[in-house]
């Protein structure tokens, strides 16, 4: 272990408790061209417990999670089942000893039902199925720990929560004593995180073992019996007890630094009007998407618009990018009129576009960062990326984006330096000095590291005298980062408030429609 | 009218499914796993070619049907190993199969040329069920390879979806990622059925030289039906039971010219008959290369698609 970690308690159990040991690896070293992606990792789970891998994108905690279920082979490391030493050569073999992992992207086949994806790949299956059979099985096994499923529902026809269900059944189905949920919330709204937390106690209750996956705090406090805490490859904290844990020391251990989340406004001097939204209306097949909207955003300011998803907040980015034609009124980028004009005209006056999907629309993904950078610089018959070189890894060490050089495809970046290239590029000016630049959704997915610098990022665009536009569904980022606040519902603009004193219980009333004035 | 014109046709319509229901099957189980091989025409050709060469040489029809089906699971393994092992593009491999397969079976096929076998693939007799009238000839008086496609879509059809390997087959082309991470060797299983996919078309091609034609006329001697089987998994919807009807459809009207030349029923051109099957072909064909008409239909997801682990 380096001397940089922070050891809060003492490192895994070796000696205590070996019996109800489940599973341990010693000394786990997996490497990657040019990342090391466990440096000597040590790590412990008992029969009924929850134990959390708590670590940043890019920490190192699926590519433990990978070893632990046999994806991986460590290059150097062991692990031990109950006392004995195990090698894992492939995921089969990791069930064989009764460890499982459940993806964070649901490895299920659409197409099949229910039944035939938990069974897919038991082995101790007869040649002919017997449905009725199975199905008995497959629902048995589901109640018995709360999670009650149809087996003869197709599993395309079924919500995120229950997909992940049908997971879990299928893990628990094959014999699983070791489940490893790797980032199970990440796609779970709220009501049904709450009910995965519930199956996970039924399992825990049942002696199994849970080896929870997630860089959310406020969960891992709540489910967690231990936390392991990793940071680029390493264990930097290893902290027991359940509740006792507060969420900033834990922070401080995955992160390597106090952080802190809520961005302060800086002080800035707000100037003339960049953004000058007029009247504009919307509709698409004769249904209104966006109706009226009228409203600026001046340089050094930074105008938030808040609202559920699906209020028009796509389309209104859409519209000012030039990437759709409003039914009637104008878009004014510094001065110039760009409704209608297109988006290579609207980026020539100044836009820059920060869009929701970073990796379809933002980036090509299997082209390098370089490539990606110069999608926007001068158009040129002839690619000239040495000119262009130096300026992409001066952006990448700017912007603190982890990547082996410029020539790093974007399809291999994680989420958080994914979305660091795309901010780079459109802030860094194309073809002209950016002046307006349009967010969308800037943080969704990132971990809390990335969720800091990026937020940082637009705070020093603001102060660098730009107007930035910040469409976002999290409604803490709008109101800790925005001068101006807007809320929009059904396509229209149903309430403003200043950042500074917007109130969250007005501006959440206003999302849900219950506002129709408070328009100053 | 000649009614046993019609009959006869009939008859011949069956047996040309025969071929097509044999191929159209090898086709289906090689794409079920995810598989898109478009060289089934060439695999006909060169099957077709060996087979009648053994059988010439050894004087067992049998030998031959041996032959050509092997014939059939080795040029298939070419194209499992263009594409599963080294992912190359698989329309392009399939394309380069059947310029390859008919190349190499017009280069084998010269000293055949004007040769025929003395002995041919014989109907089966079922004594007096035989000879009932119309439904005799038709039914009861084909060759013992011609039931056996038809048993063989059926046992097919049961094998995709009520057992465990066929549950693993369809998995692996619908979403290979997740029969990796239940630990099967998703390229195990694609080379597996691509093999086998293409020992089934080399029965086809054997049985169409050994039973039908019984002379080599070059690639006349499979006109096109490699294609055909291609279009008619299409229209099947990979479904084995379907693969059936449509066989017997398709065999119908590739007949049927020959049927109405014969009675001098002009009123359609047989020209114009005679393109039809083709025609559904080219149609299948471009639904077959697009991803987006090839979800609609109903086509297995990562159809054509190579599979790579994902790792960082």
């Amino acid at each position: 272990m380096s001397n940089t970690s922070h050891e809060v308690a003492q490192g895994p159990h070796h000696n205590s408790g070996a019996a109800s040991t489940a599973l341990s690896a010693h000394s786990i070293d997996k490497k990657f061209p040019g990342v090391l992606a466990n440096d000597s990792v040590d790590f412990d789970v008992r029969a009924g417990e929850v134990h959390t891998l708590l670590g940043e994108n890019g920490a190192g905690k699926s590519t433990l999670a990978a070893v632990l279920c046999g994806l991986y082979q460590p290059d150097a490391g062991y692990l031990m089942r109950n006392g004995k030493r195990i090698n894992l050569s492939s995921p089969r073999a990791g069930l064989q000893h009764g460890i499982a992992m459940v993806h964070q992207h649901f490895r299920l086949v659409e197409r099949f039902t229910v039944s035939e994806n938990v069974i897919l790949g038991s082995r101790d299956l007869p040649f002919k199925l017997n449905r009725r059979e199975i199905n008995e099985k497959v629902a048995a096994v589901a109640e018995s720990y709360g999670l009650p499923i149809d087996p003869d529902a197709t599993v395309g026809d079924l919500s995120v929560g229950q997909r992940q269900r049908v997971e879990i059944v299928k893990a628990l189905y094959q014999g699983a004593e070791i489940l490893l949920l790797d980032e199970p919330t990440a796609v779970l709204v709220p009501s049904e995180v709450e009910k995965l937390f519930e199956n996970v106690h039924a399992m825990t209750a049942a002696g199994k073992s849970i080896v929870f996956i997630s860089h959310k705090l406020g969960e891992v406090v709540e489910i967690s019996d231990r936390v392991t805490v990793l940071r680029n490859g390493r264990v930097t904290g290893h902290v027991s007890g359940r509740g006792t844990t507060d969420t900033k020391e834990l922070a401080r251990l995955m992160v390597g630094r106090d952080i802190e989340l809520n961005a302060q406004r800086a002080t800035h001097a707000i100037g003339h009007e960049v953004l000058q939204i007029r009247n504009l209306s919307l509709s698409i097949d004769d249904v209104a998407v966006l109706t009226d909207i009228s409203f600026n955003v001046h340089a050094g300011e930074m105008v938030g618009v808040a609202g559920v998803a699906g209020n028009g907040q796509r389309e209104l980015a859409d519209t000012i990018a030039g990437l759709i034609s409003p039914t009637s009124g104008s878009v004014g980028i510094s001065g110039a009129m760009t409704t209608d004009c297109g988006p290579v005209q609207a980026r020539e006056v100044g836009l820059a576009y920060v869009p929701e999907d970073r990796l379809g629309m933002g980036l090509v993904p299997s082209m390098s960062i370089l490539d990606n950078l110069l999608l926007t610089r001068d158009r040129k018959l002839v690619v000239d990326r040495v000119s262009v070189r130096p300026e992409a890894s001066r952006l990448i060490e700017q912007f603190e984006i982890k990547a082996n050089g410029p020539d790093h495809l974007a399809r291999k970046l994680s989420g958080g330096n994914a979305q660091k290239v795309l901010l780079a590029r459109e802030l860094s000016g194309g073809r002209s000095a950016t002046k307006l630049l349009v967010v969308c959704s800037p943080t969704r997915g990132l971990d809390v590291g990335a969720i800091e610098t990026v937020r940082r990022l637009l705070n020093d665009a603001r102060s660098a005298g730009q107007a930035i536009l910040l469409i976002s569904e999290d409604l803490d980022e709008v109101l800790s980062l925005s001068d101006r606040v807007l809320v929009l519902y059904r396509g229209s603009v149903v309430h403003e408030t200043p950042g500074e004193t917007a109130q969250l219980s007005q501006v959440g009333a206003a999302m849900a429609g219950l506002a129709a004035e408070g328009r100053s | 009218m000649n009614e046993n014109i019609w009959i006869l046709m009939s008859a011949d319509a069956i047996a040309i499914a025969t071929t097509l229901i044999l191929a159209a099957l090898g086709a289906l189980f090689t794409e079920r796993s995810g598989v898109l091989n478009l060289g089934i025409e060439g695999i006909l050709l060169t099957s077709a070619i060996s087979s009648f060469l053994a059988a010439d040489a050894s004087g067992s029809i049998w030998l031959g049907l041996v032959v050509g089906t092997v014939i059939g699971a080795v040029l298939a393994s070419i194209h499992a190993l263009l594409s599963v092992v080294f992912r190359a593009n698989q329309i392009v491999a399939g394309l380069a199969l059947v310029i390859f397969g008919t190349g190499l079976a017009n280069f084998l096929g010269k000293p055949a040329e004007g040769k025929s076998i003395t002995t041919v693939i014989k109907p089966l007799s079922f004594g007096p069920l035989s000879d009932i009238p119309v439904i005799g000839p038709i039914v009861f008086g084909q060759d013992i390879i011609t039931y056996f496609a038809i048993a063989l879509a059926i046992v097919a059809s049961r094998y995709l979806f009520s057992t465990r390997p066929g549950l693993e087959l369809r998995a692996t082309g619908d979403d290979p990622a997740t029969v990796d991470a239940q630990g099967l060797s998703v390229a195990r299983i694609r080379i597996r059925y691509t093999m086998v996919g293409g020992a089934l078309v080399g029965l086809g091609g054997s049985w169409l030289m050994l039973a039908q034609s019984a002379g080599w006329h070059q690639a006349a001697t499979t006109n096109g039906l490699g294609w055909i089987a291609l279009a008619l998994v299409v229209f099947a919807g990979w479904r084995p039971m379907r693969i059936i009807f449509g066989a017997v459809l398709f065999g119908f009207t590739l007949q049927l010219p020959f049927t109405l030349q014969a009675e001098q029923i002009t009123f359609i051109p047989s020209a114009f008959l005679e393109m039809l099957p083709y025609l559904a072909t080219l149609i299948a064909l471009i639904a077959l290369s697009r991803p987006g008409s090839r979800n609609l239909l109903g086509a297995p997801r990562a159809l054509g698609t190579p599979f790579v682990r994902d790792e960082r």
